[in-house]
């Protein structure tokens, strides 16, 4: 027995090194100062600790810019999948319907597809319709890239929350929307937010489709992949940039880890 | 399906179909009509036009073929999910077993080696840059050790398979989170019955795992690998940020044709491919995986 645990725990010793030692290491190099970086024979543990290469990152030019694309396109990106799959992720929980398996399949394509991809097309087309290199269209995408999850989420949600209190609510006089807004949605709001939350991480770290649908309206992984590309980005730029964007998950994922199992298991309970 | 009636409200009296279920799925449908399947056909029809003539042509397939960088592309593209999504699997088959064991801790351990599923391919692709740079982190511990004098280039394409061992152990860093909350959450589907049935015929904990365990575990497993194979075609950011282009892959070389060389019609082409790819590996991974089915129960 004893032996087991001691080979769970240096497994997990082992495994929990593996995970976290690499943002320790990028969180050490964006506050190290820059010569450190370049400098041979190289220390691990800077002497001294410095914003110096976080503000040179934060003070690129277009960098500020792009960050708040990247929020602006997040949150346009949060609405449009709450108007779009959340009634799905709803119908799905409370409904019994012919065809709700083919919706259920048509959903869950959208994650095996390599979505990504079609920004190709999707450029050409945005060039027609006015939608290129515009913030409204890179949010379209990933509204499209993140309908399996919000969709799966919003029905496990309202699948945990029972009906029977919204019918109480109805044989006591509210109608089936007023049952639904004031009995039902308080319940609900705190899984939405989780939804809401990874929605957010999926588009800030999108960086395929806003890539390929912007030009001057970079939100940041676009800017940071166009900057390494073309313009060959110092090495101090990068790892400021990918501590920058990594910062928001961290806090993320702390905020979601209830609703972890739902957004790729298969089923939940 | 009886259980599927009692747990479902009846809405709609018998014999009247209640539309609103309709109504409601009716936006997410025609979203997806727009923005997916539109575009997926746009991608075919694209890659089979001339770029200036518009006429039905193989052109791009045949710029495509020709192109230095695609054979490379192919080899390389299958070359690292051959590598990685093995890997993944069986160390997120690791970490899910460990979190399912339960330990004291356990949620703390779930939560960090959850993670990497927050971290973007660019992000990652940058992390390890700067360990694997050449006066990075894994050099300066090198140093620290007494093993290089001199910093090592390890990113260089004098040595190929060092740039691919570098984006295989970034890819494993990074996605090895989502094959291990799918499996989780497949583990814990699994009826606690069978193993405590599993130990009174006097099964070990491996004859249990091999036995019991991994058998149901089968469809979470299957899953796990479509996923993470199909989303191995979409490899880009990673490969960028460590390799360039001196490692070409083909959602990478879609991106160049694009951006590069401005001709979508021909970056279509790899998209088309990629959809192909992608829909010929799921397919072929369900047939392997039901034969097999069919060989066990006869």
């Amino acid at each position: 027995m004893t032996l087991r645990r001691l080979g769970i725990y240096s497994a997990v010793v082992v495994i929990s090194a593996w995970v976290a030692l690499p943002l320790v290491l990028i969180t050490l190099a964006a506050f190290s100062p820059r010569e450190i970086l370049y400098a041979w024979p190289r220390r691990i543990w800077p002497e001294r600790f410095t914003l110096d290469t976080m503000l040179f990152f934060v003070r690129s030019a277009g960098v500020l810019q792009s960050v708040v694309n990247s929020l602006i396109v997040a949150v346009l990106t949060i609405v449009l999948a709450f108007l779009i799959s959340a009634p799905t992720g709803y119908a799905l929980a409370r409904y019994r319907f012919r065809g709700r398996d083919a919706v259920q399949l048509a959903i869950l394509a959208t994650k095996m597809f390599p979505a990504t991809v079609l920004s190709i097309p999707l450029a050409v087309a945005f060039i027609k319709w006015g939608l290129y290199d515009r913030l409204i269209g890179v949010a379209i995408v990933h509204a499209t890239l993140s309908i399996p999850f919000v969709t799966v989420i919003v029905s496990s949600v309202f699948v945990g929350i029972s009906y029977e209190l919204e019918e109480a609510a109805m044989t006591l006089g509210s109608s089936r929307l007023q049952a639904f807004l004031r009995v039902t949605m308080p319940m609900a709001l705190p899984g939405l937010a989780a939804a809401a939350i990874f929605t957010f991480v999926l588009s800030w770290n999108e960086v395929f489709a806003a890539t390929i649908l912007t030009l001057n309206n970079r939100t940041l992984p676009a800017l940071i992949i166009n900057s390494v590309v073309a313009a060959g980005a110092p090495l101090h730029y990068r790892f400021a940039g990918g501590f920058f964007m990594v910062l928001p998950a961290l806090i993320i994922i702390l905020l979601i880890r209830r609703y972890l199992l739902t957004l790729w298991g298969v089923t939940v309970r | 399906m009886v259980v599927a009636d009692a747990e479902l409200p009846q809405v709609a009296p018998r014999g009247r179909v209640d539309w609103t279920p309709y109504l409601l799925v009716l936006p997410t449908l025609a979203f997806l009509g727009v923005f997916f399947v539109y575009p997926m056909a746009q991608a075919i029809w694209l890659s089979l036009t001339d770029q200036q003539s518009g006429a039905l042509s193989l052109t791009n397939f045949r710029r495509m073929g020709g192109d230095l960088y695609f054979i490379p592309a192919i080899r390389y593209s299958i070359l690292i999910m051959a590598i990685a999504v093995p890997l993944q699997v069986a160390l997120g088959l690791v970490i899910a077993l460990l979190v399912n064991s339960r330990f004291r801790g356990h949620s703390a351990f779930l939560y960090l080696t959850a993670i990497p599923i927050g971290i973007s391919d660019l992000a990652a692709g940058l992390i390890w840059l700067s360990i694997f740079t050449e006066r990075g982190y894994l050099n300066a511990f090198l140093d620290a050790a007494g093993l290089a004098a001199q910093p090592i280039t390890f990113l260089t394409y004098e040595h190929t398979s060092w740039l691919i061992g570098a984006i295989v152990v970034t890819e494993v860093w990074r996605a090895t989170a989502i094959v291990m909350l799918i499996l989780l959450s497949g583990l814990q589907l699994i009826a606690k019955d069978y193993h405590d049935t599993a130990s009174i015929f006097g099964a070990g904990r491996w004859q249990t795992l091999r036995h019991v365990t991994l058998p149901l575990l089968r469809p979470s497993l299957q899953t796990a690998l479509i996923i993470r194979t199909i989303l191995a075609f979409q490899l880009f950011a990673t490969v960028v940020a460590l390799a360039g282009r001196q490692i070409p892959v083909l959602a990478g070389e879609a991106y160049f044709w694009y951006s590069l060389y401005r001709s979508p019609n021909v970056a279509s082409a790899y998209a088309a491919l990629i959809l192909v790819l992608s829909a010929a590996i799921t397919f072929g991974y369900l047939r392997l995986l039901r034969q097999r089915e069919l060989e066990m129960t006869a």
